[in-house]
């Protein structure tokens, strides 16, 4: 099984798992794009509510074809049922959202829930039918790229590009308008239209991803790599590119892992590895990750341990805190038995002497610079020696150390 | 009207009643808290919950379920926080993360554990089997007073009326702290209503809902109830006794008249088969709400004239 993964993933598993890995790459990089348009835009949830609302047009389209003669399974027929339906279901939020009292996240849950559920009405119609009965749209539920026939891998991989491309296009207008809609207003960028054409770009996403990730699921493809990416940057150009790379490489491994085991479903792999990329960059981002945040808080736990141990030694006491004494004896300013050595003197004395600059300092001023006391930042990065010599001068003779 | 409504289609109706109205109890406050997508939400975490449970017990009874929905529902809940304040991500993008995470790892322990050939299975979750809950010990309308019948009906049946008459009851003896923090948090935090612990045991109510629910007739009913019954019943007026009225009603609506037509519906136009009873309902909720949507008295923003556009 692995070697399969590993084969799938270098494109040796034959040309059907290529052009289907080849899709997800493609349909994960174009939905980590648009997702970061509605992510920056906190209009996240609007995409699962487009996403549930694709299930009646498939099944309608299907109901359509096998009315008109076909065996209903044309992919591209089935797709074009979803978009139509994703279309009513994004109007009806839209429509619910701006006519009415309701906000959004109600006439999200309500389009959602109300076109999901009709979607398998006609879903149970469908297996009363003698056509139905191997229809197979349940896999447009959860996804699955076993068995995916040739001209629907190539449909797929086609559509994936396109939307990718699109996003490539749109990326200068659209971040502007996320980012900062007045300003892009300004700027004599259409904003509505724009509005539009983000969503536009988040139904064709859901609709290309139907087959390989699923309805249910596709809405985590354009919600997590954002997040994920959000770990890694500060700035909006980058967000994009590295949204759309986490969803690249959740698309081509999570498609590389099902070709291994065609009985996992296909959206749930690739949902569950954009998942984990999200978990590393919670844990490892060094800005905002977990573990950063863990080596910040001990690295500042040790610096104000060290101030106050090294301020006791001035004042003569005693150094009985066990992480204080291990910190100082590390250093070489205590030693074993708690005596400061020639080095701890010295240090002592240089933070009673901070200590003193800074109080001083603070009796005369109320400024910035004063408000910067926090009792571990050497005065010397605050004030210049011109000012700390005035400082000493109103300090008067020093006390003799160590006293 | 006889012996075969009683058997096969009383108890199903009267679970979807007692359903929609659990469901659209709580909705109506965290509808007007904006956090109406919460039931959303619970509805997909617990799957792997419910599969966890049913792979430590290996078998579909109904209490370890439940448990595993609700140890689900607390292990996303403290998940979304963490990742919120962790991760400093916006809240819906975390909700949006935790809930789509968890619900395929729960896709996939359910097809790893070779489970999908039991009852146990996706759509099953899904769509819920309302139709399959028959109360076989009934021979009409008689057996509603035969104590040996009775022991006959669904266990859903009980357990979703005490899941109702609970979230009732709980929605009446708080009704003045739920109605204070859900409109003025700042005013009901300085009359003494703990507004946090009111939030909290709202998400827990919704939750207790979505999970009794849910394994009775899956997760659509519960994601249309939490939302489409109180969203109608928003539009119908501007007080809160009123409109929890109305959304009580418009979910015993949707749910018998969802389940008529489902069961019958199909009859009528000629078809022999039924459709999806959990789906009709679903839809009909939508209708009523949409209905509501140009109808309304109290459509419009406050302000803003309904006669207008």
């Amino acid at each position: 099984m692995l070697d399969q993964a590993l084969s799938a993933l270098l494109l040796q598993a034959g040309w059907n798992a290529t052009l289907v890995a080849l899709g997800a790459a493609l349909l994960g990089a174009a939905a980590g794009g648009a997702g970061a348009f509605i992510f920056l835009r906190k209009r996240a949830l609007v995409s699962d509510a487009v996403a549930h609302a694709t299930l009646p047009g498939v099944a309608l389209a299907f109901i359509v074809m096998v009315a008109l003669g076909g065996d209903g399974r044309s992919l591209v027929g089935l797709l074009a049922g979803a978009a139509g339906s994703a279309w009513l279901g994004l109007l009806a939020v839209d429509r619910l959202t701006r006519r009415t009292r309701l906000s959004e996240d109600a006439a999200i849950g309500a389009v959602l829930s109300v076109f999901f559920g009709a979607g398998v009405v006609l879903l149970t119609v469908i297996q009363t039918m003698t056509a139905g009965r191997q229809a197979g749209l349940e896999s447009f539920l959860l996804g699955a790229t076993a068995g995916m026939l040739l001209e629907d891998a190539v449909v797929i991989a086609l559509g994936a590009a396109a939307c990718a491309l699109a996003v490539a296009l749109l990326r200068r207008p659209m971040t502007l308008v996320a980012f900062d809609p007045g300003f892009a207003a300004s700027t004599g960028v259409n904003v509505a239209r724009m509005d539009l054409a983000m969503m536009g770009l988040v139904m064709a996403v859901t609709v290309v991803g139907l087959k390989i990730v699923g309805l249910i699921l596709i809405v985590a493809l354009l919600i997590v790599p954002p997040a994920a990416a959000r770990f890694w940057t500060e700035r909006t150009d980058r967000l994009l590119v590295i949204a759309a790379g986490i969803g690249a490489v959740s698309g081509w491994v999570g498609a590389a892992i099902s070709a291994a085991a065609p009985d996992l479903p296909t959206g749930a792999v690739i949902v569950l590895v954009a998942f984990a990329l999200f978990l590393a960059g919670l844990l490892l981002s060094p800005a905002r990750g977990v573990l950063a945040a863990v080596l910040r808080r001990r690295r500042f736990a040790h610096r104000v341990h060290r101030r106050q141990g090294l301020l006791a030694l001035a004042r003569g006491e005693a150094i009985l805190e066990p992480l204080t004494q291990r910190l100082l004896r590390r250093e070489g300013l205590i030693r074993a038995d708690g005596v400061p050595t020639e080095a701890g003197r010295a240090e002592a004395a240089k933070a009673r002497l901070d200590e003193a600059r800074w109080a001083a300092m603070r009796a005369r001023r109320d400024d910035a610079e004063a408000a910067r006391y926090d009792g571990l930042t050497p005065i010397e990065t605050v004030l210049a020696p011109d000012e700390i010599a005035e400082l000493d001068r109103r300090l008067g003779p020093r006390a003799p150390e160590g006293a | 009207m006889g012996a075969g409504f009683v058997q096969l289609s009383l108890p199903p109706i009267l679970i979807g009643v007692f359903a929609a109205v659990a469901c659209a109890l709580p909705g109506n406050f965290l509808l007007l808290r904006r956090q109406a997508l919460i039931g959303d939400a619970i509805s997909h975490v617990v799957l792997p919950g419910i599969v966890v449970a049913f792979l430590l017990t290996g078998s579909v009874s109904t209490w370890p379920m439940l448990l595993g929905a609700a140890g689900a529902a607390v292990v996303s809940v403290v998940m979304i926080e963490a990742i919120r304040r962790l991760g400093r991500i916006e809240a819906g993008a975390a909700m949006g993360v935790t809930f789509t995470a968890m619900f395929a790892g729960g896709v996939l322990l359910l097809e790893r554990s070779g489970t999908s050939g039991v009852h146990l299975d996706v759509e099953h979750a899904l769509y819920g089997n309302l139709e399959s809950l028959i109360w076989f010990d009934a021979t009409g309308w008689a057996s509603l007073l035969d104590p040996a019948a009775l022991a006959g009906l669904p266990p859903e049946l009980p357990r979703m009326a005490g899941t109702a008459a609970l979230i009732a009851l709980a929605t009446r003896l708080f009704w003045r702290p739920l109605t204070l923090a859900t409109f003025d948090e700042g005013f009901a935090r300085s009359v003494g209503v703990p507004a946090g612990a009111v939030g909290f045991g709202l998400v827990v109510a919704a939750a207790v809902a979505a999970v009794a629910a849910f394994d009775a007739v899956g997760s659509i009913i519960v994601i249309a109830m939490f939302i489409c019954p109180p969203a109608a019943a928003r539009l119908m007026t501007d007080r809160l006794t009123a409109q929890v009225w109305w959304s009580v009603g418009f979910a015993v609506l949707s749910a018998v008249l969802g389940y008529v037509l489902a069961g019958y519906g199909p009859l009528w136009l000629g078809s022999r088969h039924a459709v999806s009873a959990a789906g009709m309902i679903a839809v009909v909720s939508g209708l009523i709400l949409a209905l509501a949507a140009g109808f309304g008295p109290r459509r419009k923003r406050a302000g803003e004239d309904p006669s207008a556009a």
